[in-house]
């Protein structure tokens, strides 16, 4: 079977897993709207004081919600030793990444239609006008976010202390995306006159391909047993 | 296998200790307190140094990480994990010395200069892979594991930069022997030759223990 078709395979089964019990999603979303409740409530009533915030809590909320979902992405391996079986199925695993990245990406990308929508009407923000351009620093930000995760879940995938290691280890490394989906986002909602927006844009594209490359190189050096 | 110091090692050791000696007696005595900051800038003769120690550290870790995944031979891992720990101690050393540094000097203990959270976000990627390898106890997995997350780490560090710099670009311009009067400028040097000098001793030191370690390891996986 071609690259392809392998990583293919890996996509599919998650995306069918997850459309059959809707475990994560759920979940997911549940804990990204606690999450914008909480943050509102942290910064007060003060209307003003959230719009300020807002394109920072909303990426607080994304992050959240993408460690929660990793977490939950690699539960289904661990079960029933399923990565084990995956990595026994001839060919490249770095496969195995690439299909577990794609299905977290469409995964959060869900997620954050939900949780951009809950923030809308929770923080008083006009998404609507800027939507678009939203929708793709969005996308970058995600696939920034479930490149290095997905690396280090399949890394911790066994390891006693993963729930503490996972965001030990996946935080530092995307402070990048976090600063660069923030900026980027500050700047739409500001109605884009600041400027400085394509800086951002260009660092969230460089971080999706050095980490998705990388990982990609790696996955069969790094996990092979 | 070496149980034993090289007396080359000792060498090393002893020089080191000479050339911190010799930089303390110039950095605090021999040369003049700043004419703006006073003898607070003092702290420069150790903070950059450390921090210049931190990055090669880590450097170094990297460049190992890479040839244990290339080669498969644990000295490699060993040398990775004994640079990333002096990469903590010293950078960590860096951190908190600047902190002191920064709030006679800007009034404040922290703040969110680019040179500054790049450091400290690069501690915190190397305090997590440290934690990573104290909890896989099979060495060549904890290897190839703690192998990838040096890399991931170490090819962060320019991005980390360039986002903090833009993010914020309310920089300090940096300090280096370029910058600085003549005898300052002997000061520093003197002082980036006596770090690289000590860490040269504990890493050779940390390197060999290390190395015993995985011994050790190894022996008591054999004999279960």
């Amino acid at each position: 079977m071609s690259f392809t078709r392998r990583s293919w395979a890996v996509f599919r089964k998650d995306l069918l897993i997850e459309a059959r019990t809707r475990q994560a999603s759920n979940a997911m979303a549940f804990f990204a709207g606690i999450v914008l409740l909480v943050l509102g409530f942290a910064l007060g009533p003060d209307r003003r004081a959230i719009q300020g915030a807002a394109p920072g809590l909303l990426w607080v909320a994304v992050t959240f919600t993408a460690l929660l979902g990793l977490g939950r992405a690699f539960d289904a391996e661990r079960e029933n030793r399923g990565m084990e079986g995956l990595f026994l199925y001839p060919g490249d695993r770095s496969a195995v990444y690439l299909g577990k990245l794609g299905a977290l990406v469409v995964l959060l990308g869900f997620v954050e239609v939900v949780l951009f929508g809950l923030a809308a009407f929770l923080y008083n923000l006009s998404l609507l006008p800027v939507l678009a351009p939203l929708a793709g620093v969005a996308a970058l930000g995600t696939v920034g976010l479930a490149g290095v995760g997905t690396l280090y879940g399949a890394l911790t995938l066994n390891l006693r202390a993963r729930e503490v290691l996972l965001p030990l280890l996946v935080f530092p490394v995307v402070v990048p995306v976090v600063l660069g989906a923030v900026s980027a986002t500050r700047i739409l909602l500001d109605g884009g006159g600041a400027g400085g927006l394509g800086g951002w844009i260009h660092l969230l594209v460089a971080f999706d391909i050095v980490f998705t490359v990388a990982p990609l190189l790696a996955f069969e050096a790094v996990l092979a047993d | 296998m070496h149980t034993r110091r090289r007396p080359a090692v000792s060498a090393l050791g002893l020089a080191a200790l000479g050339l911190l000696a010799a930089s303390f007696w110039v950095s605090l005595k021999l040369v003049p307190p700043d004419r703006l900051m006073g003898n607070v800038q003092r702290i420069m003769y150790v903070h950059v140094p450390a921090a210049w120690v931190g990055f090669l550290a880590f450097t170094i870790c990297f460049g190992a990480s890479l040839l244990y995944l290339w080669r498969r031979d644990l000295r490699w891992d060993s040398l990775a994990r004994t640079s990333a720990e002096l990469g903590v101690v010293f950078m960590g050393l860096s951190t908190a010395l600047g902190s002191i540094w920064g709030k006679p000097t800007w009034g404040v203990w922290w703040t969110w200069d680019p040179r500054l959270t790049t450091a400290a976000i690069l501690l915190f990627v190397f305090l997590g892979y440290l934690a990573l390898r104290g909890f896989v106890d099979e060495p060549e997995r904890r290897a190839r594991w703690s192998a990838a997350v040096g890399i991931v780490g170490f090819l962060d560090v320019p991005i980390v930069y360039l986002s903090v710099f833009w993010w914020r670009t309310l920089h300090q311009k940096p300090s280096g022997p370029e910058t600085v009067a003549t005898p300052m400028r002997v000061a520093l040097l003197l002082g980036m030759a006596s770090f690289t000098l000590f860490f040269a001793f504990l890493l050779a030191e940390r390197y060999r223990l290390a190395r015993l370690e995985s011994e050790l390891e190894l022996a008591e996986v054999s004999h279960v």
